[in-house]
This record gives structure tokens, sequence and C-alpha cells, in this order.
């Protein structure tokens, strides 16, 4: 990937990150928390793949890394649960 | 002339980096790490028996500014990777520097909010809140911290260094945790500060 297209990345990432903090200020209703979490995820995707090359790199390190981060969503999602997080 | 990089993939029996397999595992169970932070603060989030609640103390136009300034050391740090593989030394150490003062500055104004929260009565063990906030921000500001030491002990090892780009893989190793350290915050900043008690 060129510096330009990172660059490209760097400023969809800031624009993101701009529509994230206008949630806190403008009301979005229910749609507040789906688009909060839905931004969340595209700007950690977005990092971690051209940022950290993982879209280009070897398919072992993706599985390395998504293992870790799905098995802590896992344990930390039951965890939460047990405490009736989720029904607040 | 073969790289760092080239002779630890072609030294490996399954013909990728050991190094970089290595903090591939690593950053996985960091992912741990921090999701037991993260769902311990939000647990306590409401647990405020005394001292003041997270949206009486949150500066959301600040920590905006300096979400913005970490996502931007990401970008600088990709640039010092790229100019690493293309040999380009001066280019590497100008963008490790950049990127450092930006890490630098992130810890900075963590260390100013830290000390606003304490005069408006949020000190460690005020409440649940504070002591999984303060937990879970500081072994934050702790990784960033390191991440800057790092940095900085790269660009003296780069000027020490005789050939241009021999430690490309080092730096892409540091850039991996570098951004890792920014996706962290990416969550922090929209679960901690963004989403309301």
């Amino acid at each position: 990937m060129s510096n330009a297209g990172y660059v490209r990345i760097a400023l969809i990432l800031g624009f993101i990150t701009a529509l994230e903090v206008s949630t806190y200020y403008v009301d979005f209703g229910p749609l507040f928390l789906p688009a909060l979490l839905i931004m969340m995820s595209i700007k950690f995707v977005m990092v971690v793949s051209y940022f950290m090359h993982l879209k280009f790199d070897n398919k072992l390190f993706s599985m390395m890394f998504y293992a870790g981060l799905i098995l802590a969503i896992g344990v930390y999602s039951a965890a939460l649960a047990t405490f009736k997080f989720f029904l607040n | 002339m073969h790289n760092e990089a080239d002779h630890n993939a072609h030294g490996s029996s399954s013909g990728i980096s050991n190094i970089k397999l290595g903090m591939w595992l690593f950053l996985g169970s960091e992912c741990l790490l921090f999701g037991g932070l993260i769902s311990t603060y939000m647990l306590y989030r409401g647990r405020v028996s005394q001292g003041p609640t997270p949206s009486q103390v949150f500066d959301i136009p600040f920590t905006s500014v300096s979400s913005f300034v970490l996502l931007m050391s990401s970008l600088t740090m990709v640039l010092a990777v790229s100019s690493a593989a293309k040999k380009d030394d001066r280019g590497t150490t100008l963008w490790l520097v950049v990127t450092a003062l930006l890490g630098a500055t992130f810890v900075g104004g963590q260390v100013y909010e830290f000390t606003a929260f304490k005069s408006e009565g949020l000190g460690f063990g005020t409440s649940l809140f504070s002591s999984s906030f303060y937990t879970l921000t500081g072994f934050h500001g702790v990784h960033v911290t390191v991440g800057i030491i790092m940095l900085m002990a790269m660009v003296g090892i780069i000027q020490r260094s005789e050939f241009p780009g021999s430690k490309a893989e080092t730096i892409e190793m540091i850039g991996l945790y570098w951004h890792f350290v920014d996706i962290v915050w990416i969550v922090i900043f929209t679960l901690i500060y963004l989403i309301p008690v």
C-alpha cells in the first residue's frame, strides 16, 4: 500500500471519529448505540487490516489475533451476562 | 544483501517470521487482558456511592482531541514502517520521532485528565467506578508509555546501525504494538467515554 493510501485511511478514520463524537451532541434516538458500535468496529477493522497489514499478511497471523479477540469477547460477554449486565 | 526480516522468515520451518508470529500471539493475549479490564469497568461504571459520576467528570471535547492525536500517531507509525521497508533510515527516524511526540502528547493529556479528575474529588478509591476507570485507562497509558520508550530506543539503535533498513522487522513489530494500543483506545473511547451510564 502506498503512503497516499495510508493517508486516505487516516482521513477516513478521522472522519468516523468526528461522526462518533457527534453522537454525543446530536440525538440519534434508538440508532445511537448500534451506530456507535458499528463505527467503532469499522475503525478497529480498518486499523488492523490496513495499518497492521493483517489483510495482506499470512492468514496464520489473522488466526492468532482473532482467536484471542473472539475468545476475549466470548469469555467476557459470558461473565457480564452472569452479572445480568445486558438486562439493564 | 539479505535483510533481517528475510533471514528470520527463511529460518523458520513454516516460512513465516517467528518474531512476527510471536508478536501476533502476544497481541491476541493482550485482547484478553484489556477485555477483562473493559468488562470490569462496564460492570462497575454505575456503582458510585460517593464522589462524581462519569458524566460529571468526563470532558468529551478534550478526550476527542487526544483520541484524534493517538489515531494520527498510527498514521505516522505506518509511515515509519513504510520508510524502514524502503531502507530509508532518515525518513524512518523522522516518523518514529513524530509518532513518539504524538504519543507523549496523548499521555500528557491523560495525566492532565487524571489531575483534573482528582481535583474534582475523583480519587482511585472514591468509588468502584473510579477504581475501574483509573485501572483501565492507567494500564492503557502505561502501554503507550512503553511504546514511546521503544520508539525512542529504536531511534537510537538506527543512529548506530551500519546498514540502512537492517532493523525493518523490529520497527514493524513496534508498529504492530503501537497500532494495537491505538485499537484498544478506539474501543475505550467509544465504550467508556461516548456511551453514557
